[in-house]
Parts: structure tokens; C-alpha cells; sequence
């Protein structure tokens, strides 16, 4: 079920460097959320906070609300390892697991909470998964063949279907498609229009016009320069931000005067 | 925050995503829970034994460890005399260790240069793969080799320094060409292109580019190798033997060594006493092992402090 | 690498032909570093011929002329029936070594690349290496003196709860000279070496699987089971047979603690049961007859086969390990 996240006045600390600085904005349900941004503008380590996987990074902090549902997600009673349940996350390079199968690297999530489920549940839910990241048909005949002997494409598709047999929420992708090639990139931006359906996704990329083509939201990061917190400039809807930005830096950074 | 999310207004889709996020697996955290715990433990238990073995060495070698300790040797000490020491075993542990490196650390380094900087085809490949052999080598079995070699030389009966030192080198050369393969590979190829250019020939090369910038690590390399053989006891227990007195000459008789003495202070076992002595302690042999082994002990982690500091502050910075 | 020609030689390719590739020092030079390489190797053929030569007579001699020479040989053994059970009991402790210092040594291990604040891992592994450098006979000092009267109600206990196990039979030796107590000490002398190996294999886990197997949900633990532990596997094997080898010829600890016997007995808990080939030879060295210490090398020759068969396991095992993540 797609969850609205709202983000209140968020700041990201490394140790002492102050990473982003002073983050609110909403992620709708059912839509595509895009960040973009010059390289460091904190983006990335925004999305991360989503799910908690910043806290991976020693020293890494937050200050702030993020809300699902009205939920902080930073809440005392709140546990990070559910978070990323609920939240799945794809990561820039394709990261199947290099001693799992195909059918191994579906289910690896779901054997972490139902160590018993059923051989037919099982099939059926990696076939669900797989049919979910228009993966099925490619490697139907070889589930049980290494995840790691798929196409870049294949493996950015296969770490989808990963993701979304846990049914989470929430799916961030941080640059899902920078080490494909153009055609496998089409086809995972094919299957973000469909997962929208029924999930809340946001998306980092530098790519812009992948932003213009996926999204429904975008939302403009900046940095001041080297040393400064990043910050959220400008979030609107995608075809305003592109035709029509109320703030000089988004349009020149659109329009490719810079970054 | 909290206290407005847990009042009564929170709708129902609150509610579900609230307990979704909190919904904790409670056999999942356990397990977590308790591999953390088994993991801290393994570290924990690890520890025991280092500070055991210190603590211990430490607190029954203390009361012996003096001059008088370092400055004698057995030479006709006996029963439970509260006398001797360890002069004569420092001697040949300083003497014969000395040989070892004086044989093993130009081959070490010859064979490192060779495998590095000329080593191609079926020679080099041999070469690194029976010095990963050799690492393997029991100690006691190149002990058993250094006798079998004098023995067909110089005859059944020959003891000498040099045995010892023999033996000791087959372990420690094998340790000194890995760790200096190591460091010569860390110097980067753009130095010795450039020398080439400046028209200096390739030994000048290797003699004054390659092996000046990676001289400290090659002395830690051989410190710690040192360190490794020093304490080695089996294979001079089969070859050098045992000695009361003190010999100096690495090439004629026996010599005596700290570990081999604190094995042999061991074996001896308690000395006996007879009621009228007033000069004699029954635990002086163990007494004395346990002193001797601080003293190993001592320069074991001496050599050790010293060749890390080297390769701290002496170490050229081949990056940035 | 491969222009080695000085700079001098700048001529027509007939003429760098014949040049030699290096003249005087050069050569000189190159000559001296090839003979070591190749010393190595003449070194490792003559401790085979050696040893080969020296344990000749024993291999030849039939059993019952060593025993007139030689007292603890018994007078109705051949070679292979005296070493039987020396090859066992050398089995017997670096394998018990190997079940108690493996866990743990992963464990060690992971609590430094997974556990511990990062600051404080590297101090941490220097600690672990210091336990290497203990040398060995301090080991069997404290191991005899110590150690024996500090596990001796332990092994009691064990032998009276777990004594139907036939490993853990009583009744339990006092003071506690048994294989066990050799075992334990022979497991902290290899603790280092296979957490050094494991530490490295844990460390070069890509951080991609480790953020992919947390991304999913996945606690610490279970990340490590997903994620690190499948990664290191072949480098977890091929660091056990390292410190399989190491304790195979480990001598000392075990010449001091353990009370030999030559029997092919699992009492693990009771003296004068076994005794390794390494500690036979230190013991029975000093005064045995040409004979005997013909047959004492022949049973170290049986140590070096049964090492270096190890050791060449491990390296195996290692060399595939390249090709695997090569081929990734």
C-alpha cells in the first residue's frame, strides 16, 4: 500500500559536517517523487534518510521529522529494521546477491521474516515479483541459474523484483539506471510508470530528462559550495518545474548553465 | 511529537503504518541480539589468554628478573642453589639468531628483488610458490633438516652455533621475501621509468630507487621476522642443544638459548632439597624458566614496538 | 618492465641483439638475485633429500632390530605401526585446535570489521597479532604450569556430565595433561593467523551487498549471514588449513603439557592416551641411538608430507578464490 511521506524541517549531520540543512517538503502516494541536483548537493543522502540507511555510515545524524502517514519515522518506538521493510530502497549499481540464484535473490527478503514459507507460495511469489520488475519472461527457464550472469539491465530489474517481494510501502531508487545503457534504461524507466500504480516512488537522478520523463513531482537541490549544507531550492510539479521555475538557480541548472 | 501522534485522533491508516514500523520480530532481534553477544564474547575470549599469558609471565618472572639474572650463567650451578642465570642462553640466542639473519636477509631480499623486478616464466613461478611452501614447514622439521645437512658434512657427532642458525633461516627466509615482495611492489612504476630515463642502469635502479624507498619496510619485515624465530625452541632443541656455560663460538659446540632454557629450567622439574639446607629453594628451576621467559618475552615485544614504529615514521609517502 | 636495454644501447636491432640483455653489474646483478630465487628451491629439495636420506635406514631396518637399539620403540612394530598412532594423535589435537579456534576466530574477526567502532578496530587487531607473538614455549610454560590446574575442574565436571560422549570419558586425568588441555593452547597459538585471514576476506565484503541485504530489511546479523559470510567462505576455509598447518608441526606446547601415550584413543580427557609426531621427536631426541634417530626423522618426514599436503590445499583453495571473484 503507497504511503505519503511528509519531511519537516530536516537537517543531515556527518559527525561535525553539516551535510543538508533544513529539508520539508511531502512525497505524494501513487506518484513519482525525482531529486535532482549538481553532484553533492546532498540528494543522495537525503533519499537515504528515507529509510534510515544513512545511519549505516558511522557518525551519521538527523534532526527533523520524517512522517509516514503521520508516523515519525525517527520515533523512539520506531525500529529501523522495520523502516526498511516498509521502505525499499534500489541502489545506483545493480547489487544481486553474487552467490544466490535468480529465484534466491527474489525471495532473499522474504526468507529474512518467513523462514518456512511453502514451495508453491514461494513460486508464486517470485513469479509475482518478477512479472512486477517485466522481468519474468527473460528468466523464467533459469531461476536457478547466479543472478550475477544477468545483463546490467537484468540485474537492475532482478534487484527490483528484490525489492518489491517484500511489498514495501515506499521505493526510493538512487540512480537507478547511471550504469545501464540506454535501452535497459528505458525498460526500467517503463517499469517505474507501471510500479507507480500501487507504490510511492522517489527517484535521484542526474539525468534530466529522465526526471522530465518519469516524474509527476520534481524536487531541485543545491549546494552553496564545497564545505556548505546542501538544500532543497525549489519542489514542484514536473512540468512547471521544467517550463516555468520560480527560483534563477533551477533554471540555469535546467537549462544546463551549470552543474 | 509523540505525544500528539499517540492521542485518540490518530486515525486507523496511522495506526496500521504505526504498528507496521514498529511491529518488531521478536525472534529476529534476539537472534540479532545474541550473535552480537557471541561475537563481543569471541573478541572477550581472545583477550583472555593474551592478558593471561602476560599477567602470569609477568607476575612469577618479576622476583628473579635482576642483573645478577642477566649477567650469569649456570656455569656450576646445581640443585636448589638460589643462583644462576641466563647470560650464557642470551648470548647464544643473540649469536645464533644474528646468523640466521645474517643468511636469511640477502637471500630474502635477493630472491624479493628477483621475483619482483625480473622474475618471469616458470623459474619466478616456482619460486613463489615453494616459498609458500616453506612458510609451511614445521619448525621442528627444519630443525631435523639442519641436523641431517651437518651431519652428512662435518659427521654424527657435530654441535655447533651454526646448526641452529641454519635451521632458523629456512623458517625466516621464507617470511623475509614475502614481506619484502610486499613492499617492493608498493613502489610505484613511474620511479623507475623515471630512472631509466635519467640513463641509470636497471641495478643502479633497483640498488638506489627501488630498494632506498622501501628500506623501512624492509627492515620491519625483517624485524618481525626476527621476532617470529626468535622464540623458536624445537628446532635448536634438536640441533644446538643444551649448554651450562657460556660459548661464544657460533661454529664450535653447543649453544645455549633462551627459549630452549626455559624449556629446559621446565623440564628439570623441582630440585630437591635436603632439611638441613638453608640455601636452597625447592621452585628454583621454574622460578628461573619463568624469568627467562619475561626475558623472551621482553624482546619478543621489543622487536615488535620497534619495527611498527619504523614503518611509521620511516615509511616514505608514496601517496599524496 | 621489459626495457631493460640501457639507455647506451640506442642502435639498430641487429646490434641490440647482440648486446646481451645487461652487461657487468647489470648482469652481474641479475645473476645474483636468480640464484637466490633458485636457492629456494635447491634449499626445499635438499631438506626433502635430506630428510630422505637420514630417515633411509629406519624405512629399511625391520621393526624388531630398532627395537634392540632402541627402547621406546616397540619390539613388535614395523615403522608404519609406530607411526600410526603418532599421525593420529597429530590429527587428533590440530583438528581439535582447529573446532575451538575456528568459531571463535570469525568471530574475532567480525567484531573487527563488523562490530567494533572503527577507531578502535585497528588497535584492537593489533592486540590479536600480539598473541602470535608470544613465543611458543611461553605457551607451553604457562599452558603446564597454569593452565593444567586451572581446567582440571572442568574437565572433571565435563567428564562426569558428558562422559558418555567417548571424547569426553573419565575419569578426567589430575593434573589435566591431556590432549585437551594441549588442544586448548594449540587453538590460541592459531587464533591469530586465521583471524588475520578472515579479517581480510570479512573487510573486502563489497559494501553494494552489505547496503543491498540491509535495504531489505535485513539486522546485523542476518546482513553478515546474507551478505559477508557467503563472500568469505573459501577465504574462512583456506585460513583454517593455514592454522591446520600451523598446528600440525606445533611442538612445544604440546612436548610440555601433553602426558604421552601411543594409542589410537579418542579419551581426550585421560593421560597417556596419544602423542603428536612433533613432540615425540623433541622428546625422545637427546639420547636415542643412530637408529632412532633415523626413525624419529622418518615420522618428521611423515609431518612435512602430511603439512605440505595442507598447505597445498590452502593455497588451492585460495588460488580458486582469485579465479571466482575474477570471473565476477
Amino acid at each position: 500500500m503507497a504511503q505519503r511521506i511528509d519531511v519537516k524541517d530536516l537537517d543531515i549531520y556527518y559527525g561535525d559536517f553539516h551535510a543538508v540543512a533544513d529539508v520539508s517538503m511531502t512525497i505524494d502516494p501513487r506518484s513519482v517523487t525525482a531529486f535532482i541536483g549538481p553532484s553533492g548537493c546532498g540528494k543522495s543522502t537525503f533519499l537515504r534518510t528515507l529509510n534510515r540507511m544513512h545511519e549505516v555510515i558511522p557518525g551519521a545524524r538527523v534532526e527533523g521529522t520524517v512522517a509516514m502517514e503521520g508516523v515519525d519515522l525517527y520515533g523512539d518506538d520506531i525500529d529501523p529494521v522495520a523502516v526498511r521493510r516498509q521502505v525499499g530502497m534500489v541502489f545506483q549499481r545493480p547489487n544481486p546477491f553474487p552467490t544466490m540464484s535468480i529465484q534466491e535473490n527474489v525471495l532473499a527478503g522474504v526468507k529474512l521474516v518467513n523462514k518456512r514459507i511453502s514451495k508453491a507460495d514461494a513460486a508464486d511469489l517470485v513469479e509475482q515479483s518478477l512479472v512486477g520488475a517485466n522481468l519474468w519472461n527473460e528468466v523464467k527457464d533459469r531461476l536457478d541459474k547466479p543472478g550475477a550472469g544477468l545483463s546490467g539491465g537484468q540485474q537492475q530489474r532482478l534487484c527490483i523484483a528484490r525489492a518489491i517481494a517484500v511489498k514495501p510501502d515506499v521505493l526510493l531508487m538512487d540512480e537507478p539506471c547511471s550504469a545501464l545503457d540506454p535501452i535497459s534504461t528505458l525498460a526500467i524507466e517503463d517499469l517505474i510508470a507501471e510500479l507507480k500504480q500501487s507504490y510511492t516512488i522517489v527517484i535521484v537522478t542526474h539525468n534530466m530528462q529522465q526526471a522530465a520523463r518519469v516524474s509527476d513531482r520534481t524536487a531541485f537541490f543545491n549546494i552553496a559550495g564545497t564545505g556548505k549544507p546542501g538544500r532543497l531550492i525549489e519542489m514542484g510539479d514536473t512540468g512547471t518545474m521544467f517550463s516555468s521555475p520560480t527560483e534563477k538557480a533551477t533554471e540555469d541548472y535546467i537549462s544546463g548553465r551549470f552543474g | 511529537m509523540t505525544t500528539t501522534l499517540t492521542a485518540p485522533a490518530e486515525d486507523e491508516r496511522t495506526a496500521a503504518v504505526r504498528a507496521s514500523l514498529r511491529q518488531v520480530d521478536r525472534r529476529r532481534s534476539r537472534v540479532d541480539r545474541i550473535m552480537q553477544g557471541l561475537v563481543y564474547v569471541a573478541f572477550a575470549l581472545a583477550m583472555v589468554p593474551l592478558v593471561w599469558v602476560s599477567w602470569t609471565v609477568v607476575a612469577k618472572g618479576i622476583d628473579r628478573f635482576d642483573v645478577y639474572f642477566l649477567t650469569h650463567s649456570m656455569r656450576g650451578v646445581f640443585g636448589g642453589m638460589d643462583a644462576g642465570g641466563i647470560y650464557h642462553a642470551i648470548v647464544g640466542t643473540v649469536e645464533i639468531t644474528l646468523g640466521a639473519t645474517i643468511i636469511s636477509v640477502p637471500v630474502g631480499i635477493m630472491t624479493a628483488i628477483y621475483l619482483v623486478e625480473y622474475g618471469t616464466g616458470h623459474l619466478a613461478r616456482w619460486v613463489t610458490f615453494f616459498v609458500d611452501v616453506m612458510t609451511g614447514i614445521p619448525s621442528i622439521v627444519a630443525g631435523l633438516f639442519a641436523y641431517s645437512l651437518f651431519v652428512v658434512v662435518f659427521g654424527p657427532d657435530v654441535r655447533m652455533g651454526l646448526m641452529g642458525s641454519v635451521a632458523l633461516s629456512v623458517l625466516m627466509i621464507p617470511v623475509v621475501v614475502r614481506s619484502t615482495e610486499e613492499m617492493l611492489k608498493l613502489v610505484p612504476n613511474e620511479l623507475r621509468e623515471a630512472s631509466y630515463a635519467l640513463g641509470v642502469p636497471k641495478w643502479l635502479t633497483i640498488l638506489k630507487v627501488v630498494l632506498r624507498t622501501s628500506v623501512a619496510g624492509i627492515v620491519t619485515g625483517v624485524m618481525l621476522a626476527v621476532a617470529r624465530v626468535i622464540g623458536e625452541t624445537a628446532p635448536l632443541l634438536v640441533t644446538v642443544g643444551v649448554i651450562d656455560s657460556i660459548n661464544f663460538n657460533l661454529f664450535e659446540g653447543r649453544m645455549m638459548t633462551l627459549p630452549v632454557y626455559v624449556y629446559g629450567q621446565y623440564s628439570k622439574g623441582f630440585a630437591t632439597c635436603s632439611e638441613s639446607a638453608i640455601d636452597c629453594i625447592r621452585t628454583i628451576n621454574f622460578d628461573r624458566a619463568w624469568a627467562a621467559a619475561l626475558t623472551l618475552i621482553l624482546i619478543v615485544m621489543l622487536l615488535n614496538l620497534v619495527a611498527r614504529l619504523i614503518s611509521r615514521y620511516f615509511a616514505p609517502k608514496l601517496r599524496g | 618492465m621489459t626495457s631493460t636495454a640501457p639507455p647506451t644501447a640506442r642502435a639498430t636491432p641487429a646490434r641490440r641483439r647482440r648486446t646481451p640483455r645487461d652487461r657487468g653489474m647489470n648482469r652481474a646483478f641479475r645473476l645474483v638475485s636468480t640464484g637466490s630465487g633458485a636457492l629456494i628451491l635447491a634449499v626445499l629439495a635438499a631438506v626433502a633429500i635430506f630428510l630422505v636420506a637420514r630417515a633411509w635406514p629406519a624405512l629399511t631396518t625391520p621393526g624388531a632390530e630398532i627395537a634392540q637399539d632402541v627402547g621406546w620403540f616397540p619390539a613388535d612394530a614395523s615403522f608404519l605401526s609406530f607411526v600410526g598412532p603418532l599421525v593420529f594423535g597429530t590429527l587428533l589435537a590440530a583438528v581439535l585446535a582447529l573446532v575451538m579456534a575456528v568459531p571463535l576466530s570469525i568471530g574475532i574477526a567480525l567484531f573487527i570489521s563488523h562490530y567494533a567502532p572503527r577507531r578502535l578496530a585497528t588497535a584492537l587487531g593489533y592486540a590479536v597479532d600480539l598473541l602470535a607473538a608470544i613465543p611458543s614455549v611461553v605457551y607451553g610454560l604457562w599452558g603446564a604450569m597454569t593452565l593444567v590446574g586451572f581446567v582440571g575442574p572442568i574437565w572433571e565436571w565435563l567428564a562426569s556430565f558428558l562422559g558418555w560422549i567417548p571424547l569426553f570419558e573419565g575419569p578426567a586425568a589430575t593434573p589435566a595433561r591431556v590432549m585437551l588441555t594441549a588442544a586448548v593452547v594449540l587453538a590460541v597459538m592459531i587464533l591469530p593467523i586465521i583471524t588475520a585471514v578472515c579479517r581480510e576476506v570479512f573487510l573486502q565484503t563489497p559494501k553494494l551487498h552489505e547496503e543491498a541485504a540491509l535495504a531489505l530489511g535485513a539486522t546485523r546479523w542476518e546482513m553478515i549471514r546474507t551478505a559477508v559470510l557467503p563472500f568469505a567462505r573459501s577465504g574462512i576455509v583456506s585460513g583454517a588449513m593455514l592454522g591446520l598447518g600451523r598446528a600440525l608441526g606445533e611442538t612445544m606446547a604440546v612436548l610440555m603439557i601433553l602426558s604421552p601415550g601411543f594409542l589410537y584413543s579418542f579419551a581426550i580427557l585421560q593421560a597417556g592416551q596419544q602423542q603428536t609426531i612433533a613432540a615425540n621427536i623433541a622428546a625422545q631426541y637427546a639420547d636415542a641411538a643412530p637408529i632412532g634417530v633415523s626413525t624419529l626423522i622418518a615420522t618428521g618426514l611423515a609431518l612435512f608430507v602430511i603439512t605440505m599436503a595442507v598447505n597445498m590445499a590452502a593455497r588451492a583453495i585460495v588460488a580458486r578464490r582469485k579465479d571466482f571473484s575474477g570471473a565476477n
